[in-house]
């Protein structure tokens, strides 16, 4: 393989070497445990007070705010329960949502399903995004919790946040935010965005795997999943990890001191590629073309299917992503697609290509060579293809 | 990549017998684009004999893969033979297929048969009905279920 383009940065990215630095003396010499009395597990606590206040002040929270976790998904799973159970007790049993968050969220609001509560999944439209004013319409004075994500890691769509924010601030209902794919990509302040709530992951932003953290805010009731020691301000037991919180705060900070230039630089990239992708007949791109992350593509091309679009790019040596439902275990293409309308047909043939900061406009340039021919390659030899181009079939895109 | 055999790999990037027979006996189309696979198996037929086949396939490597393999070993048979092509054989021929890809095999095998059907049918040649039951409908056989 003559090289790798990784664009599937929304999966995980590559550790920057900042983060690898601040990570590996707390894999050496300072191993101690930071609920220890002695210097050397003071030293790893201190690691660890230093992290939580320098993830606080990027966020515009307090330290007291921060609950280290093991990435996202947990994160998620602790704040809708925390505040599921601690609207149940004032008898509150709804919650609203939307329909293309991500598993980690939904599949915790199905089995809240299960438990009783009621959960409005509101509709994405087939631009994928919602509006603070269709939230406005769902809250029930039995609302609990609204939990909407920050950006979607599929299509890209930002989702109105701040206005969100404020329409649950007014109605006093706990608000959370899934910015897994937000934060360290585009600005974002919880006491600017009227959060309640936030779950944020390292490996997205250059930082280590198995790391994460949930932001709540002072006064919104905080349950834990994990019963143990008093970690976390007994919120979250478990030896902390150490080496993952530094790195993640090192690179926390990193991307942000690099905002502005990388969300320039990709979204550059980004529209380059989709300028070129789009030449392909019958594509499109999926998500908000507007409110979009910097470093997001999502298309369709009609009449093939991902999985084998994924394989054959993978030996030219792009790594990408696709919502088909051979990529994804099941029969059935990615919700987040059927969640803009698109047809099964349609979403079976969807690639998404997720930039970073590292891409190269020669990388680009190469995606943009080598896609066309895959994809027409595929359609040669595909049947639905040769239906659709024989007028048998109405060409959906 | 380790989700396919190499054999898997070598099929689905190097198909064999791909393409289309404009003077094609018999054709059999399979699948359902919904589900996110089609093959479309053309045979030419010569004294019983299989003489020449093509595929074009919508799908997953496996579902490529699994079009290449079974063309290939009907390729130069008797239809009797081509007959007894099961999507056992057809997934061993390939090292295997991951679980929840069986279905691509068993798609390979229905498409033959019902090429060599519509050849029978073409040609008014008398065949037992019971030998060619419809293909599955594949929306029904898989029902569309929530992953949990």
């Amino acid at each position: 393989m003559a090289k790798t383009v990784y664009v599937d940065n929304a999966a995980t990215t590559a550790m920057s070497d900042t983060a690898i630095a601040a990570m590996t003396p707390y894999l050496k010499e300072v191993y101690g445990n930071p609920s220890s009395l002695h210097t050397v597990g003071q030293v790893a606590k201190e690691a660890l007070d230093d992290a939580r206040t320098k993830i606080a002040a990027i966020i515009g929270a307090n330290p007291k705010e921060i609950y280290f976790t093991s990435g996202g998904s947990e994160a998620d799973n602790q704040a809708i329960r925390s505040a599921a159970y601690a609207g149940l007790a004032k008898g509150k049993k709804h919650i609203i949502s939307t329909a293309f968050e991500h598993h980690a969220v939904l599949h915790t609001l199905k089995k809240l399903e299960k438990e009783g509560f009621e959960v409005t999944y509101l509709d994405v439209h087939s631009h994928g995004n919602i509006t603070a004013q269709e939230v406005e319409a769902a809250i029930r004075p039995d609302t609990a919790l609204v939990t909407v994500m920050y950006a979607n890691n599929e299509v890209g769509s930002v989702l109105p946040i701040r206005e969100i924010g404020e329409v649950c601030r007014a109605k006093k209902v706990v608000f959370h935010t899934d910015a897994v794919q937000a934060v360290g990509h585009i600005p974002v302040n919880v006491v600017e965005d009227n959060i309640d709530m936030m779950s944020v992951s390292a490996h997205k932003f250059h930082g280590p795997k198995g790391v994460g953290f949930l932001y709540c805010r002072n006064g919104v009731q905080l349950k834990n999943l994990i019963e143990g020691g008093a970690q976390e301000r007994n919120r979250r037991a478990g030896t902390e990890n150490i080496a993952g919180v530094s790195a993640m705060a090192a690179a926390l900070k990193e991307a942000v001191e690099n905002l502005d230039n990388n969300m320039k630089k990709e979204a550059a990239l980004r529209d380059r590629l989709i300028a070129g992708l789009k030449k392909i007949p019958h594509s499109k791109l999926n998500g908000d073309t507007v409110n979009r992350l910097p470093g997001n593509v999502n298309m369709c091309f009609e009449g093939i299917e991902g999985e084998s679009l994924l394989l054959l790019l993978d030996a030219k040596g792009i790594c990408a992503s696709s919502g088909s439902a051979c990529t994804s275990g099941s029969l059935d293409p990615s919700h987040v697609l059927l969640s803009l309308g698109l047809p099964h047909e349609v979403a079976h043939g969807s690639l998404r290509l997720s930039l970073s900061e590292y891409n190269t406009e020669d990388e680009i340039d190469y995606i943009i060579a080598e896609v066309p021919k895959v994809v027409e390659y595929l359609r040669s030899i595909s049947p639905v293809w040769e239906s659709l181009e024989k007028g048998e079939k109405p060409h959906l895109i | 990549m380790a989700l396919y055999s190499e054999k898997v790999m070598d099929h689905f990037t190097n198909p064999r017998n791909v393409g289309k027979l404009d003077d094609a006996d018999g054709i059999g189309e399979v699948g359902n684009a919904k589900c996110g696979d089609i093959m479309k198996i053309y045979i030419k037929v010569r004294d019983n004999i299989i003489v020449d086949v093509k595929f074009n396939t919508f799908g997953c490597g496996s579902a490529i893969a699994s079009s290449s393999m079974a063309t290939e070993m009907i390729k130069g048979k008797p239809i009797s033979e081509a007959l007894e092509l099961t999507n056992k054989a057809v997934a061993e021929a390939l090292d295997g297929l991951p679980a929840h890809k069986l279905h691509c095999s068993v798609l390979a095998e229905e498409a033959i048969r019902a090429a060599i059907k519509d050849y029978y049918d073409k040609n008014g040649i008398a065949y037992d009905k019971a030998q060619f039951p419809d293909p599955h409908d594949e929306e029904e056989e898989h029902a569309h279920n929530d992953e949990d």
